[in-house]
């Protein structure tokens, strides 16, 4: 198994959370236990895109109960003899070990995945900014050494780049430290929004800037938070820019009146 | 076939609700954060090498870089 693994790095954890559940895409060599005409993989491969029904591998870290798991696409690359190259986007938790057993079964075959490398995990791709092992460690001592931060740039990105499949709602200066507080976001404090939001969705809360304040749970669809003028809009779920960034500029305790 | 669509062919457009400037004597654009803060607040898009567990790997990085903390998304063990 190789490919695409990002790393969040000490602050930026937080952000896992939000990378663990966006789709991924594979590249998979499976194999085949008899020959199969191209004809009918490409049939069977496109009768597995949608929504599948899946039972995790016995070697799993989840519990083994049949869940389903959307595919999104799954396009056929290249055939030779029982070797079958292809690629597959999918759902997050989706085990690709385990499609490779369930398209040998229906092709009434059998067959097992071979090879395995992970192109895309969410906003992260494989040709763009994929650096290896000893990449980091060389650009790392680089920059000790020559205090060149475009060494650093060159291989971190910042944490909101983990964020980009989600919607963003765009806030106030004099809204951002109340969430960091762990406040949820009320309806004033919305400048803009990404469209598409539907109420439960994730969200993710963002300041002018362009720093990420906080992953958030939609109450409300962009259309209703448009019109509203007061009540909560979404609901903090992980904080991610530590307190004191912004100024307070929310009253706590006791009012003390106009 | 199915039409379900990737979330990252999900395309979407900003709308703005209110208009107000931002003061620039708080906060960064996160390009422009310190290296301190730059390396606190950033992830690495690792090309995991075969064998090792993302565990491992996610070990050695966190030394490398002498660091608290680090976490990866999404195991690669298929």
């Amino acid at each position: 198994m190789t490919g695409i693994l990002p790393i969040a790095l000490e602050e930026a954890t937080k952000v896992v959370q939000a990378l663990l559940l966006s789709g991924k895409e594979y590249v998979c060599v499976m194999r085949l236990h008899s020959q199969v005409s191209e004809d009918r993989i490409k049939a069977v491969l496109d009768e597995f895109c949608g929504t599948i029904y899946q039972r995790p591998p016995v070697r799993a870290s989840v519990k083994r109960r049949l869940r389903t798991r959307k595919i999104y696409y799954l396009n056929l690359l290249e055939m030779d003899g029982k070797n079958v190259l292809f690629r597959v986007g999918c759902e997050a938790g989706t085990y690709i070990r385990k499609l490779c057993h369930d398209l040998g079964e229906v092709l009434g075959c059998g067959s097992h995945m071979r090879e395995l490398r992970r192109t895309k995990a969410g906003p992260f791709l494989e040709d763009e900014g994929l650096v290896t092992l000893h990449d980091i460690s060389f650009m790392f001592t680089l920059w000790q050494e020559t205090n060149d931060e475009g060494m650093l740039r060159k291989f971190i990105y910042p944490m909101e780049k983990a964020l980009k499949a989600l919607p963003k709602i765009y806030i106030r200066d004099s809204t951002v430290d109340a969430l960091c507080h762990g406040a949820h976001l009320a309806a004033p404090g919305v400048l803009s929004l990404e469209t598409g939001i539907k109420p439960k969705d994730a969200v993710s809360i963002f300041t002018q800037k362009g720093e990420a304040v906080s992953l958030a749970r939609a109450l409300a669809s962009t259309e209703e938070i448009l019109k509203m003028d007061h009540g909560l809009v979404a609901k903090t779920q992980r904080v991610l820019m530590p307190r004191g960034s912004y100024p307070k500029m929310w009253r706590s305790g006791t009012r003390l009146g106009k | 076939m199915s039409t379900t669509k990737a979330p990252w062919e999900e395309e979407r457009k900003l709308i703005v609700k209110a208009e107000e400037e931002t003061d620039p004597h708080f906060g960064q654009n996160p390009d422009k954060r310190p290296p301190q803060d730059y390396i606190r607040f950033g992830v690495i898009n690792l090309d995991k090498p075969a064998g090792p567990s993302s565990h491992e790997v996610t070990a050695w990085v966190k030394r490398i870089l002498s660091l608290e903390r680090a976490g990866h998304g999404g195991t690669l063990e298929a």
